[in-house]
């Protein structure tokens, strides 16, 4: 069964990072459909345009968790200009790679990390 | 303690088929020594099944597998009967195997009826009876579901097929080794197993053919299997299947055991708050439970389980291929994100208290961990 997924995904999944909710966050991005099986809401805090802080909660299956964690760790630290340049290509290469039938459906990671810094930009007024 | 998805191939399996790939290698039909040697082997083989089923030696079929026996099944009484009328009436909680050839026929012109089921799984056969036509050809509900473990009143349904006349198939690839079986009493006229699910190898399936049942064949070639199944013959396959199913006869009593297991793993799982079972509470498999933990998916329960050395299966669109859930816990009423919350555990003969101890010692730590992860967590 976890034939399809990299040593990198099943590490995530096992351990993931910044599991949980930012109680006063600057931004929440969520996406999926849990009719799908997959929904995963990401938080963000931003300081001086700064991603300082990036949590999430998902609700999916393996590729959906480790992607979660993994675009936590990817965008931590990030400007907001460069974090939306984040793709889900890149997500999935940082894990070294995804089944191909996960792509689609699980890989929702940097949508959630755009949704959220979305959030972030119309609730501060900068968009 | 995924049991229902396959098994380990029993030793005494393993050398009963052995002399057939090197020795005993010969071709039935050829006519010369080593021939007949391979063809006597085939007819003791056939001998040892139909007991396992209480059929006749003559009513038994080796086909290539479960899945191939219930095509045979449904195909062939089908097109045997397709002057006579167009109608066939199945369940929505088939094996794919059934549903996916039933949904082809569909195709081809033929009228299919997906009959309901309770929330517990259960086809009522006072809806059989409603939804026959005078152009019904075939009756084909399942024994025991694959995934739920829930046993169908197939004896009731059996009754209202033989006062109407129309042939009946029930796919019995889950109840073989776990109940017992006698084709007389469950009234059917075709009846699907598979070597697989009870220790044998795998490449190996049955149909059983009640004697006046007729059917058009599906592998036209050199006439084997009565003309019915054309193909030279799995003669190791078949000799493996022959002592797995005379195992299974003798470790029948053994069930009840494993049922006792079964019970005391319904029990522990089910202290997990948020935690259902998915079936019917008593009339279901000796070896299968079934639950639903709402708010977390079950490919992650699964991945989980597998990173501590159990082996287990769910009815989450995430786990297969065609990225849709069960659509056996869809027809028992379940919404789609509890379908994705379904663990199945399957029990087998290797399988102890401690086992059961270690699954639910494990479990609550795994759904604890991945609620903490899910945004649906109330």
């Amino acid at each position: 069964m976890t034939e399809g997924y990299s040593e990198k995904v099943m590490e995530h999944f096992a351990s993931p990072r910044n599991v949980g909710e930012i109680k006063d966050a600057d931004g929440i991005g969520k996406v999926g459909n849990p009719v799908c099986g997959d929904l995963m809401w990401i938080y963000i805090k931003v300081k001086d345009n700064r991603l300082e802080d990036v949590k999430f909660k998902t609700f999916g299956c393996g590729a959906a968790i480790a992607t979660s964690s993994m675009i936590t760790e990817m965008a931590k630290g990030k400007t907001i200009e460069e974090a939306l340049k984040i793709t889900r290509n890149d997500v999935a290469e940082a894990l070294d790679g995804l089944p191909p039938i996960k792509m689609h459906c699980s890989n929702l990671a940097a949508d959630g990390l755009h949704a959220a810094i979305k959030d972030y930009l119309e609730k501060s007024g900068k968009k | 303690m995924d049991h229902s998805a396959t098994c380990a191939v029993d030793p005494a399996v393993v050398e009963a088929m052995l002399p057939y790939f090197s020795e005993k290698f010969g071709n039935p039909s050829s006519l010369y020594a080593i021939g007949r040697q391979a063809r006597r082997a085939i007819e003791d083989s056939r001998q040892k099944v139909a007991d396992l089923l209480g059929a006749r030696k003559e009513e038994i079929i080796f086909t290539g597998s479960g899945t191939e026996s219930d095509n045979l099944a449904i195909k062939g009484i089908a097109y045997k009967n397709r002057k006579k009328g167009d109608h066939i009436i199945t369940s929505s909680i088939e094996h794919h195997a059934v549903l996916h050839t039933c949904k082809f026929l569909g195709t081809q012109g033929f009228n299919i009826t997906y009959l309901p089921v309770n929330k517990e799984g259960i086809v009522n056969p006072a809806d059989v009876e409603r939804a026959l036509t005078p152009k019904t050809i075939l009756i084909s509900v399942m024994h025991a579901n694959n995934e739920i473990g829930t046993i169908q009143p197939i004896e009731e349904i059996g009754k209202i097929a033989k006062e109407k006349g129309i042939p009946f198939h029930t796919d019995a690839v889950q109840t073989a080794g776990k109940l017992a079986l006698n084709v007389d009493s469950l009234g059917v006229d075709l009846l699907s197993i598979s070597a697989h699910k009870i220790y044998g190898p795998k490449g190996v399936g049955t149909l059983y053919i009640r004697k006046g049942t007729f059917l058009e064949p599906q592998l036209h070639g050199g006439g084997h299997e009565r003309n019915i199944r054309s193909s030279t013959e799995n003669v190791p396959g078949i000799v493996g299947f022959a002592r797995a199913a005379e195992l299974a006869r003798e470790r029948l009593p053994h069930e009840q055991e494993i049922a006792g297991l079964r019970d005391s793993l319904i029990k522990g799982v089910l202290e997990i708050k948020d935690s259902y079972l998915n079936g019917h509470p008593t009339k279901r498999l000796p070896n299968n439970a079934n639950f639903r933990f709402s708010f977390i998916e079950g490919e992650s329960l699964l991945l989980n389980l597998d990173m501590k050395g159990i082996a287990a299966s769910t009815g989450s669109a995430c786990s297969s291929t065609s990225l849709e859930p069960s659509h056996v816990l869809l027809a028992i009423g379940l919404k789609p994100e509890d379908a994705h919350g379904s663990l199945r555990l399957t029990l087998g003969l290797e399988n102890t208290q401690e086992d059961v101890d270690q699954v639910v010692s494990i479990l609550p730590d795994i759904v604890n961990k991945l609620r903490m992860m899910s945004p649906l967590t109330r």
